[in-house]
């Protein structure tokens, strides 16, 4: 158990940054990216402490913590919409720099709403293909999909987003 | 047409927000979080967890109170802000009308018990060393049971003021010093004066003429006698041969 909190205690400050970004593609703004984050961590928690030594030592984390963060989020659309609007700006603790990083934040913002509005079979393609760049081969591990169906996906979503017409939306 | 893909790379860049992994680690109930809470005495550093309130000192800074943290309790500490209803509850349990948890993790189960006796001594009263040591069925060690709570690690939640010496002393505090004890338990109602004078004149126990039972001083069962039914005693032995028996509420001496 006492392993299993140091495992953990560095895996949350090896990949925080990439899962959180990861959450924050998935579902386009930064509350909902934490919160992804948030439970995909609980999760791989409370799975590490289950796990025998051998298996923790095994682990390839970075997969892992995709395909977890990757399950987070078709749970939780299931349930609830991404939300498109931030009403009030007030987010608690997310250190706004000076002035052209306001313009940055904005249009990453922006970018991120963009893709969120994809539907979440091809968004979750795109953004690990092209936000996190993995090989098809790592994205359909993650996905849990065969290589071809995430290529087609990465393809209609890629195209679905430069805004040329989705013939067949519900393939 | 490859814009997009470039541009997409970007959002792979966001960083996870200040104060994220500490969180996440709380949540995990690996680290507790803190929050600076205003009282009676000034501003007090309170640190809690999932299975409740861990720690609770007057530091002087956040600084010195996280060095604190991490050499008593030695767990990740994360700075957040204070829950609305942490006040309230507080004032709660201060006033006996709510039962907080506390993380005692760590302490001995003497410690433990020594704690959660002293939760049992109602605000407005007050109880000797030995009483402890007697209702958690370690009548010898009274200096340990001192011990203990001086190492209180949740000083005024767990109100180790309300413990004082026999002989009236009023006997240090952890939460302060023997200064922020008398005002704390001036401000519950306690009158030390009175206290002190009796513990000079070695009187230990008051008894009530009309109903034969005697308490401790401060005990509120005998709030309502008149003072002239006032009998005071210097040992339990003295109490018994007048024909009086231990009150059920504060036991004075083990009640039969």
């Amino acid at each position: 158990m006492e392993g299993a909190e140091r495992v953990f205690e560095r895996l949350v400050r090896d990949h925080q940054d990439r899962i959180y970004a990861l959450g924050f593609a998935l579902t386009g703004n930064r509350h909902d990216a934490e919160e992804v984050a948030q439970d995909t961590f609980m999760r791989a928690f409370r799975a590490l402490c289950t796990y025998p030594p051998e298996r923790v030592r095994e682990l390839k984390q970075r997969a892992w913590l995709h395909r977890i963060a990757v399950n987070v989020v078709r749970n939780r659309v299931r349930g609830v919409r991404p939300r498109l609007v931030e009403l009030n700006g007030s987010e608690p603790s997310h250190a706004s720099g000076p002035e052209e990083d306001v313009m940055m934040r904005a249009e990453i913002d922006s970018l991120a709403a963009r893709v969120a509005a994809l539907p979440l079979r091809y968004r979750e393609a795109v953004v690990l293909r092209h936000v996190h760049e993995l090989s098809y081969a790592e994205a359909a591990e993650a996905l849990g999909q065969p290589v071809g169906t995430v290529k087609a996906n990465v393809h209609r979503g890629l195209k679905m987003l430069r805004g040329e017409n989705h013939d067949n939306g519900d393939a | 047409m490859t814009t997009a893909t470039l541009d997409l790379r970007r959002l792979g860049d966001v960083r996870a927000p200040e104060g994220f992994a500490g969180r996440v680690l709380a949540q995990a109930g690996m680290a507790d979080s803190y929050a600076i809470f205003d009282t009676v005495l000034g501003p007090v550093y309170v640190a809690w967890n999932r299975l409740g309130v861990s720690a609770a000192m007057r530091s002087k800074s956040a600084v010195e109170f996280e060095e604190w943290f991490d050499h008593e309790i030695g767990r990740q500490l994360v700075r957040v802000a204070p829950p609305d209803d942490l006040a309230a509850k507080i004032e709660d349990q201060l006033e006996g009308n709510r039962r907080m948890r506390f993380d005692l993790r760590g302490l001995t189960p003497f410690s433990q018990a020594v704690l959660r006796k002293t939760l049992e001594i109602p605000r407005g009263q007050v109880r000797p060393y030995g009483w402890i040591a007697r209702e958690i069925g370690h009548p010898a060690a009274v200096r340990a049971v001192g011990t203990a709570l001086a190492n209180n690690p949740i000083p005024y939640f767990i109100p180790c003021h309300r413990v004082i010496r026999t002989d009236g002393v009023i006997g240090n505090y952890g939460g302060g010093g023997p200064e922020a004890k008398r005002q704390i338990l001036t401000l519950e109602g306690v009158q030390l004066k009175r206290l002190q004078e009796l513990a000079e004149s070695g009187l230990r126990y008051e008894g009530v003429r009309t109903t034969k039972v005697f308490c401790f001083p401060t005990c509120y069962h005998g709030r309502h006698a008149r003072e002239e039914n006032f009998v005071y005693f210097h040992d339990v032995a003295e109490a018994r041969a007048a024909g009086y028996r231990p009150c059920k509420d504060c036991r004075p001496a083990a009640v039969a």
